[in-house]
């Protein structure tokens, strides 16, 4: 299992390349990652704000919760933060399982749960001025099929 | 007691602060609000809307309801938006 809360960039490709080697139970490997998008067409970079003593255990109690409920053989979250402009990575989330269906659900899991439940905010800076991203009902409406 | 008191996003920028120490016999979160809201018109507006609000007791989320026995850090903050 590995957690990690970084402002630098990370390597998507030599992260998974490791994923699971090694290991002769693991059938499925399911990655997820976040990108940061442009809706409005005038936004220059998303700032974000954690809470440093927080978001580590956060995310390792989330991990924990998905290494319960379904058979994981690894789990890999690492989570940005700091300012990052269009296009570049936030997070990754990686599953490796003996099925599928098990590594597709705990990603999906890990995702609606770092999106609500792990101390992040989300500010777009535009050519407009600032804001704070608001959470979506849908977001938190996500975590009740868990 | 004394307890850290942190703020983020919206809530940091409102009140102008990302922490501070406050000396206080509050009983419960609520309590602790209702103090800060009376020392002056940013905290007021800060705190005016708790369903705009969630709370972490010692790094962990809690409810506006809860004791505030033992505890030494309160965070307040709005939903997260991570992922």
């Amino acid at each position: 299992m590995k957690v990690s809360v970084q402002p630098e960039p990370f390597d998507l490709g030599a992260e998974l390349a490791g994923f699971g080697a090694g290991r002769s139970d693991v059938g499925a490997v399911v990655s997820f990652t976040g990108v940061v998008r442009d809706d409005s067409g005038a936004m220059e970079a998303l700032e974000l704000e954690h809470y440093p003593g927080m978001t580590q255990r956060a995310i390792a109690q989330i991990v924990d919760q998905a290494v319960t409920r379904w058979d994981l053989a690894d789990v890999i979250v690492i989570h940005r933060h700091g300012r990052l402009g269009i296009g570049e990575q936030i997070m990754m989330v990686a599953t490796a399982a003996r099925h599928r269906a098990a590594a597709f659900e705990a990603a999906e899991f890990l995702m609606d749960y770092l999106k609500s439940r792990a101390p992040f905010w989300k500010k777009e800076h535009g050519r407009d001025g600032t804001s704070w991203v608001v959470a979506k009902d849908e977001d938190e409406d996500a975590l009740k099929r868990w | 007691m004394m307890v850290d008191v942190l703020y983020f996003a919206w809530v940091r920028e409102r009140i102008g602060l990302p922490r501070e120490q406050i000396e206080t016999q509050a009983a419960t979160v609520n309590d602790l609000v209702a103090e800060l809201r009376a020392r002056e018109p940013r905290y007021e507006a800060a705190f005016a809307d708790l369903t705009a609000l969630r709370v972490a007791l010692d790094q962990e989320l809690a409810t506006f309801d809860s004791p505030l026995a033992d505890v030494r850090e309160v965070a307040f903050f709005p939903p997260m938006t991570g992922g």
